[in-house]
């Protein structure tokens, strides 16, 4: 990543314009042109320095659900039951912790209702316990890290 | 949420297209103007229902590797106003308040932190830590050691 590499990835993760030449408006910002702009925002998401670019929608706000789950997966069957969890569509992230409570996911839905139902899904696929801990209260998220 | 909007989430919700009007190529595909697709994303950034349009960077990838949830027990009459002071330390990214599940999970704030190295992020939670004082009854640091999915949510 070079220089301009890091002042894409900075701008990019602000109010991105809503105009017809999006990409152009945020190149002039950047001293660049339109065309090297794309080239390389499809090079940071080919090399997943970025794992997105578009609108982060509020789930919640559309009237879906979200919940953070956690389990406890011993080692042997680590990779297979990350591989079950990650096949279910509604599972947003998932990251690896150094804690006894060793698998850490989100679920994001369409209907807040239908949480429980692929809670016990997983439970039953992978024969591990889930803790589900919904969010009661935002208090702040920041979106936007310092290339 | 009604159908023309639904339409307009799951089209870009892997992302906008990477092309020069990339309003255009999706007011293509769902059959409205281009000014309908922007002039629906301004109302949806307007309620909320959109956070922000850009990207979303890999924390690993821009040197972030000592990314930590630290969690919390407080005391659910005090938790409300130490999680908005929480949450507006400069270096606090995420901030929730979340159900307990006793006895096995007594933490109900949620504090994410990333930081360039372990101590980076140490040093942080210290000052967290600091702001919660007496309230804190419990605390624990998680690291994340690999992310194992990062695709966001996908709703419609």
């Amino acid at each position: 990543m070079d220089e301009l590499d890091r002042r894409i990835v900075n701008e990019l993760q602000g109010g991105f314009p809503l105009c017809e030449r999006p990409f152009q408006e945020v190149s002039r910002r950047l001293s660049t042109t339109e065309a090297e702009l794309l080239w390389r925002l499809k090079n940071l998401l080919q090399t997943k320095t970025l794992t997105r670019f578009g609108p982060l929608y509020d789930a919640e706000r559309l009237g879906g659900g979200f919940s953070l789950c956690a389990m406890s997966v011993p080692p042997e069957e680590f990779e297979r039951v990350a591989a079950l969890v990650n096949a279910h569509p509604e599972v947003a992230h998932n990251y690896e912790r150094a804690h006894r409570l060793n698998m850490w996911f989100v679920l994001a839905t369409d209907d807040a209702a239908k949480i429980p139902g692929i809670v016990s899904r997983i439970e039953k696929e992978t024969g591990c316990r889930v803790l589900n801990l919904p969010r009661e209260e935002e208090y702040f998220v920041e979106l936007r890290l310092t290339a | 949420m009604n159908s023309l909007e639904r339409a307009l989430v799951k089209a870009t919700q892997g992302g906008l297209p990477l092309v020069p009007r990339p309003y255009e190529a999706l007011a293509k595909d769902l059959a409205i103007s281009e000014t309908q697709v922007i002039s629906l994303l301004q109302k949806m950034l307007g309620d909320g229902r959109i956070r922000r349009i850009g990207a979303v960077p890999n924390h690993y990838a821009l040197g972030y590797t000592a990314n930590a949830m630290s969690v919390w027990d407080v005391a659910d009459e005090a938790v409300d106003e130490l999680g908005r002071a929480v949450g507006a330390l400069s270096f606090v990214t995420h901030c929730y308040r979340r159900a307990r599940r006793l006895p096995e999970w007594p933490y109900n704030l949620f504090a994410m932190v990333h930081g360039r190295s372990r101590a980076d992020t140490a040093a942080k939670i210290e000052l967290i830590r600091a702001a919660l004082g007496r309230f804190v009854r419990a605390a624990d640091v998680l690291y994340s050691t690999r992310i194992l999915k990062k695709t966001g949510a996908r709703i419609a």
